[in-house]
């Protein structure tokens, strides 16, 4: 998955000059973003650009002040059902430190009301190979076992589109690693990827395209390159933000 | 409308499940229970006020006070990890999470309620003489509308940096109209009196259950939305 040309197709999720405030102060100033299937769009900024908020507004866990957000062509929050088509995977793990990993994810799998919650949720443990912890409270497991649940958490109900922000935060390599191989294999089965973070070199693998956003804009927005590397587009970056 | 209480159970089931692990909320609440009693019984002038005429009030300033704690926990749980934006991202109605915690806080303060129950007897030594069930009915019909509002406000204070202090800032006004009528009651039963007479105040905390449960329903999901 590195850049090549991939079949035009309808957005998953179409984001439409989308402005959020908080007070007097602006968050987002019309972003506009569409992610088709096969598409990762990497989104970068720096501290306070507005990269979670974003991803907050594509969620559907916070409200547009305007502009609007479509999913799969209709309107986000229209329904509770929408969001079965969202999956977003945070730096947060949306966990309780007092179940098991396995309670955790059979929890979200009786939330999205998937069929047999609970084999659902060994399955997605053991092909993330947390079997063997799976029944260890999640306060005992290291950051990374943390994070891997988190995917099975997020990726459970086989969303289309994945919302994903500073997953390699925290991880040693090999965690990081094996985030970066499930994020491209749920790519290729057919999802869409938003994915902030600031660790690009991590990331680049997956990324098809690429936003730097800046004081809640985006300054720049645009498909990457198929022989682009990570330290070209950081070079970019970095003299976008000299400005 | 399945897929609504589906939800719900399954969120009350795992609060439960949480509580039952840490223990944090239960322990507190009980233990709080036990110490306020054990200073009113300690602290009174027995020559001046029977046990009999402070009974009622202790009884129920307890309990409510206790079942704040428990109530306040309900959601600093899933402040934890984010834990509630992962509730929040579900397809599952706002209804179906208030439902949830509705149930789940319902069963904590009951608990609290089956634990202060017994200490209130044994330290106050009152006899309930027949009273028991009424005094029963008007616990719980106080706990359901109480609970709902406690339930309300707990989500909108654990976005507060003061959520310890603002939940009971903002539900001691909406308690006093059912710990009245509940005291009310109890004090007539304690002394005797026919069940006939504590009708009229069972009905009203029927309809603040009415009410409240109906307005938390309604405006918990209006109040999840940032």
């Amino acid at each position: 998955m590195t850049g090549a040309p991939h079949p035009i197709a309808s957005p998953l999720l179409e984001a439409r000059a989308l402005e959020r405030r908080f007070g007097s102060r602006w968050a987002l100033r019309g972003v506009s973003l569409s992610v088709s299937p096969l598409q990762c769009h990497l989104v970068v900024g720096p501290n306070g650009a507005g990269k979670t908020t974003l991803l907050r507004l594509l969620a559907g866990l916070a409200r547009p002040s305007a502009g609007s957000v479509q999913l799969l062509g209709a309107p986000l929050s229209a329904d509770a059902a929408s969001r079965r088509s969202v999956g977003l995977l945070s730096h947060q793990s949306h966990l309780y430190d007092d179940l098991t990993a396995f309670e955790n994810v059979e929890f979200a799998a009786r939330l999205y009301g998937l069929p047999e919650p609970a084999k659902a949720a060994r399955v997605r443990l053991e092909t993330l190979g947390l079997a063997e912890v799976a029944d260890q409270p999640l306060r005992r497991l290291s950051r990374g076992m943390v994070q891997r649940v988190a995917v099975a958490r997020a990726f459970l109900h086989d969303p289309k589109v994945l919302l994903v922000d500073e997953p390699f935060t925290g991880l040693d390599p090999e965690s990081a690693r094996r985030v970066s191989i499930l994020l491209d294999a749920e790519m290729m089965g057919g999802c869409g990827v938003v994915l902030v973070s600031h660790d690009v070199h991590e990331a680049w693998s997956v990324v098809t395209h690429v936003h730097v956003l800046v004081g809640g804009a985006l300054v720049s927005s645009r498909k990457r390159g198929p022989v682009e590397t990570a330290e070209a587009f950081l070079q970019e970056y970095r003299s976008l933000l000299r400005g | 409308m399945a897929d609504l209480f589906r939800a719900a159970l399954a969120i009350a089931i795992k609060d439960i499940r949480v509580e039952g692990r840490s223990r944090t909320a239960l322990i507190s609440a009980v233990t709080f229970a036990a110490l306020v009693l054990v200073i009113f019984n300690f602290a009174r002038d027995p020559g001046a006020l029977p046990k009999s005429a402070l009974a009622p009030s202790v009884l129920w300033i307890t309990f409510t006070f206790a079942a704040v704690i428990a109530l306040n926990r309900s959601f600093a749980l899933e402040k934890e990890n984010a834990a509630l934006d992962g509730l929040l991202l579900a397809p599952v109605s706002r209804s179906a999470v208030f439902l949830g915690k509705y149930l789940a806080n319902l069963a904590f303060v009951f608990v609290v309620l089956a634990v202060t129950l017994p200490l209130f007897v044994l330290f106050f030594d009152v006899g309930f003489e027949g009273g028991l069930p009424g005094i029963l009915a008007a616990a719980v019909l106080a706990t359901l509308g109480f609970v709902a509002v406690g339930t309300v406000f707990a989500a909108i204070t654990v976005r507060t940096r003061f959520a310890d202090l603002m939940l009971p800032l903002l539900l001691f006004p909406f308690l006093m109209p059912p710990v009245t009528w509940a005291v009310q009651i109890t004090t007539r039963l304690l002394s005797g009196r026919p069940v006939g007479e504590i009708l009229g105040w069972l009905r009203l905390l029927a309809l603040y259950d009415v009410v409240f449960v109906t307005l938390s329903l309604l405006l918990f999901p209006l109040l999840m939305d940032e």
